[in-house]
C-alpha cells in the first residue's frame, strides 16, 4: 500500500483551493448588496442578504419585458439540458444499433462520415442551421432550441464501440429465443447499456445546459431565455448611473451550477461504471 | 423430437472459400451425434447452418420432415447452448430461462412450471433469483442448458459447451449432459474439438476434416476401424502410431526392422501401418520384434507411455507400469491388430486377414451393452 505523505495532502489541498475557492467567493459575494460589491470588490465573508438576493433572483420578474423570473429561466435550462441529453441518447443509440447490427451498403462509409463531423463544432454550421429553423418557423420554440443539436457523432461513436463489445452469441441466443430486432434492442441492448446511457446523459446534459451561442441566436422571446443567458442579461443594464446587480449575477451563476452538479452526483456511480466496466 | 436430415449441405463464403463441402448426415430421432474435428474443419459452421445463424449455400436441412433452409432460427424448433454461455447478463436466471417462452407467448403458469422443472432437473433452483454474474462457470453452463431444456425443442445444438470449463468440471458436466440427453430423449447435435468428449458422449460421431466427412460411426467402431489416416491420428489418445512400411511376402519392413505378418496379405507393397499404443506388448524371447529405442516416459498412473524411435521414426507404446524399462525394448503386436492405410490416398485398406475381424468386433459390442446399462 502507498503511504499517504504530507506532500500528497498539499497537492490535494491546492487542488481544492483552486477548484472550490472561486465558487466560495462567488457564493459569499452573492450574499452582499450590489453597491457594497461595487465599492469593495469580491467578498470572502458572508454578507447579510443571502435570502433576499436569492428570493429576488428566483421570483422577481425582470428582464427587458419584465416578465421573466429566475425560476422560469431555470426551467428553460432544464428543458434544454434534459431534452438535449435524452434526444441525443435515443438518436445515437438507434444510429449505433443500425451501424453495428444491420449489414447495409456503405455502413462503414456512413460511420466515418458521422465520425468526421466530430471534428466540426456547432459554430461551423450555425448559420445554415439557423436558416433552416427560421424557414421552418421554429425560432422561439423548444423544438428549435433542441432538435438541431441532437445529431451526435460523439454519442454514436461511444455507443457503437460499446455495442461492438457485446458478444455476438448474445444476439444469436436472442434470435433463437425468438426476439426480433426491435425486441432485442429493447430487451437486451438497452438494459445492457444502462451505465453507458448514464455516462452519456451526464456529459450531454452539462453540454446542453451550458449552451450559450445557439439559444442566443434562436430565442428573442425572453420567456425562452436560459439561465446562462440570464446571467449575461443582468450585467447588460449598466446604463447611466445604474450599478449592475452584481449580487444577483453571482446568485444566478451559483444557481446555474446546482443542477449539473446534482446530476453528476446522482449518476456518478453509474457514470464511472459506464466508462470503465468491461464485464458484460 | 424429430429426426434431422442434412443432405449435400455446403457453405461457400463470399470470397469463394468452401468451409463445408457437400456434407450429408441422417440423424435419427433421439440420437446424440457429435461433430468432431480440428479447428477450421467446418464443424461449427455446419452446426450454425442447422441453427439458422448461418445461411445454407447448397443442399437442404430437414428437421422432422420440414425443410428449414429459409426458416428463422426461432421457428426451427431448436435450442442452442453456446461455448461462452451467452446468458443475458442483466436478467436473473429465472428470466434467462423464461425469455424464449415469453417471446412465444406461452401462458405464465406454464412458463413457471417449465422453469421450475428444468431448474429442479439441473439443480439450479436456489440460483433462480441471481444474475449470471454471481454464478460460477459450471452453474452458468447449467443455466444455459436450462434455457435449452425449457423450450422442449425438437433438437439440442451444442457448440463446444464445455470448452470454457476447467478439466474436472468438464468431466462431470460431460456425464450430466449425456444422462440428461438420454433422459429427455431429444435429438442432439454436439460440436467439439476434444476427441475424448466426442468418444464419451456420442451415439455416433462424425469426424470432419477440411469441410468434409472423414467417417461416421459409433465411437468404438471409429476407434477400432478408422477410415483414414486422419481419423486414426485424430481419435484416440495417445494418437495412433503411423509408420511407413513395405510388405514383402509375409514380412513387413520398417526400414531395417521387420515384423512377420504370419500370412500373405493382399495389398500393395508401399503402405502406411497404424499401431495403437496399447496394442504393443513386450516380445517374448525368440519372437520376431521391433526394437524401440526409448527416449522418454510419461507416467499416467494406470499406464506408462513409452516414447521412442524405431528406425528413426517415432513410436509410442502404452505399457503396464510393472514392466521394467530398458534403453531398448523388444516390442511386438498381433498382426490382426495392425491397421493398414493406402500410402497415397490415406484411406483404410480392408483388413486382409479373414477371421481376424470377428474377435475384434466383439469388443465394441460388449462395451455398448455396458453403456446402455448405465
Amino acid at each position: 500500500m502507498h503511504r499517504t505523505k504530507l506532500f500528497d495532502h498539499v497537492i490535494l489541498m491546492m487542488g481544492v483551493f483552486f477548484m472550490v475557492g472561486p465558487l466560495l467567493v462567488a457564493l459569499m459575494t452573492s450574499s452582499h448588496e450590489a453597491a457594497d460589491i461595487h465599492r469593495n470588490g469580491l467578498q470572502i465573508l458572508p454578507g447579510g442578504h443571502f435570502i433576499d438576493t436569492y428570493t429576488t433572483v428566483l421570483t422577481k420578474q425582470g428582464g427587458f419585458t419584465g416578465k421573466i423570473t429566475g425560476l422560469r429561466m431555470m426551467m428553460n435550462s432544464l428543458i434544454l439540458g434534459i431534452g438535449f441529453a435524452a434526444g441525443k441518447i435515443i438518436l445515437s443509440m438507434l444510429a449505433a444499433y443500425a451501424l453495428v447490427y444491420f449489414r447495409f451498403r456503405f455502413a462503414t462509409i456512413t460511420f466515418w462520415m458521422i465520425f468526421t463531423t466530430l471534428l466540426l463544432p456547432l459554430e461551423v454550421r450555425i448559420l445554415p442551421s439557423y436558416e433552416v429553423m427560421n424557414t421552418l418557423k421554429l425560432t422561439n420554440t423548444y423544438t428549435g432550441l433542441i432538435v438541431p443539436l441532437l445529431a451526435s457523432a460523439t454519442g454514436t461513436f461511444y455507443f457503437r464501440q460499446f455495442f461492438k463489445s457485446i458478444p455476438d452469441e448474445l444476439l444469436e441466443a436472442a434470435r433463437i429465443d425468438g426476439a426480433g430486432p426491435f425486441k432485442f434492442f429493447i430487451d437486451v441492448i438497452v438494459p445492457l447499456s444502462k451505465t453507458m446511457i448514464a455516462a452519456i446523459f451526464i456529459i450531454m446534459f452539462v453540454y446542453g445546459w451550458n449552451q450559450y451561442l445557439w439559444p442566443t441566436l434562436m430565442t428573442t422571446d425572453e420567456s425562452f431565455f436560459t439561465l446562462v443567458r440570464g446571467i449575461k442579461q443582468i450585467l447588460l443594464v449598466w446604463v447611466g448611473s445604474n450599478i449592475p446587480d452584481y449580487n444577483e449575477a453571482f446568485a444566478l451563476a451559483i444557481l446555474a451550477m446546482v443542477p449539473p452538479v446534482m446530476i453528476v452526483m446522482i449518476f456518478q456511480r453509474w457514470f464511472i461504471k459506464g466508462l470503465t466496466e468491461s464485464d458484460k | 423430437m424429430a429426426a434431422i436430415n442434412i443432405t449435400n449441405v455446403s457453405k461457400i463464403y463470399s470470397g469463394g472459400v468452401e468451409a463445408v463441402k457437400s456434407v450429408s448426415i441422417d440423424i435419427a430421432d433421439g440420437e446424440f451425434i457429435v461433430l468432431v474435428g480440428p479447428s477450421g474443419c467446418g464443424k461449427s459452421t455446419l452446426l450454425r447452418m442447422v441453427a439458422g445463424l448461418e445461411a445454407i449455400s447448397k443442399g437442404t436441412v430437414e428437421i422432422g420432415d420440414r425443410v428449414i433452409n429459409d426458416v428463422e432460427p426461432a421457428e426451427r424448433d431448436i435450442a442452442m447452448v453456446f461455448q461462452n454461455y451467452a446468458l443475458y447478463p442483466h436478467m436473473t436466471v429465472y428470466n434467462n430461462l423464461a425469455y424464449g417462452l415469453k417471446n412465444r407467448g406461452t401462458p405464465k403458469a406454464e412458463i413457471e412450471a417449465r422453469v421450475a422443472e428444468a431448474a429442479r432437473m439441473l439443480e439450479i433452483e436456489q440460483y433462480l433469483t441471481r444474475k449470471p454474474r454471481a454464478l460460477s462457470g459450471g452453474q452458468r453452463q447449467r443455466v444455459a442448458m436450462g434455457r435449452a431444456i425449457v423450450r422442449k425443442p425438437a433438437a439440442f445444438l451444442f457448440d463446444e459447451p464445455l470448452s470454457n470449463l476447467d478439466a474436472k468440471l468438464r468431466v462431470s458436466m460431460r456425464g450430466e449432459i449425456k444422462q440428461l440427453q438420454k433422459r429427455l430423449g431429444t435429438t442432439s447435435l454436439y460440436v467439439t474439438h476434444d476427441q475424448l468428449e466426442a468418444m464419451t458422449l456420442a451415439d455416433r460421431l462424425v469426424v470432419l476434416n477440411g469441410g468434409q466427412i472423414e467417417q461416421i460411426g459409433r465411437p468404438l467402431d471409429v476407434y477400432h476401424t478408422p477410415a483414414s489416416i486422419f481419423v486414426a491420428s485424430f481419435i484416440g489418445s495417445p494418437a495412433m502410431n503411423l509408420l511407413r512400411g513395405t510388405r514383402e511376402g509375409n514380412l513387413l519392413h520398417f526400414g531395417s526392422q521387420v515384423l512377420d505378418l504370419g500370412r500373405a496379405a493382399a495389398f500393395p507393397g508401399q503402405i502406411t501401418v497404424g499401431i495403437r499404443a496399447e496394442d504393443l506388448r513386450i516380445a517374448t524371447s525368440g519372437e520376431q520384434a521391433l526394437t524401440l529405442k526409448v527416449e522418454y516416459i510419461e507416467e499416467l498412473g494406470a499406464q506408462r507411455l513409452v516414447h521412442g524411435m524405431i528406425d528413426g521414426k517415432k513410436l509410442t507404446a502404452s505399457l503396464s507400469p510393472e514392466i521394467e524399462i530398458d534403453e531398448t525394448m523388444a516390442l511386438t503386436i498381433a498382426p490382426e491388430r495392425l491397421h493398414f492405410f493406402d500410402a497415397d490416398t490415406g484411406k483404410r485398406l480392408d483388413q486382409p486377414f479373414a477371421g481376424a475381424e470377428s474377435g475384434r468386433m466383439s469388443a465394441p459390442a460388449n462395451v455398448i451393452k455396458l453403456e446402455t446399462a448405465l
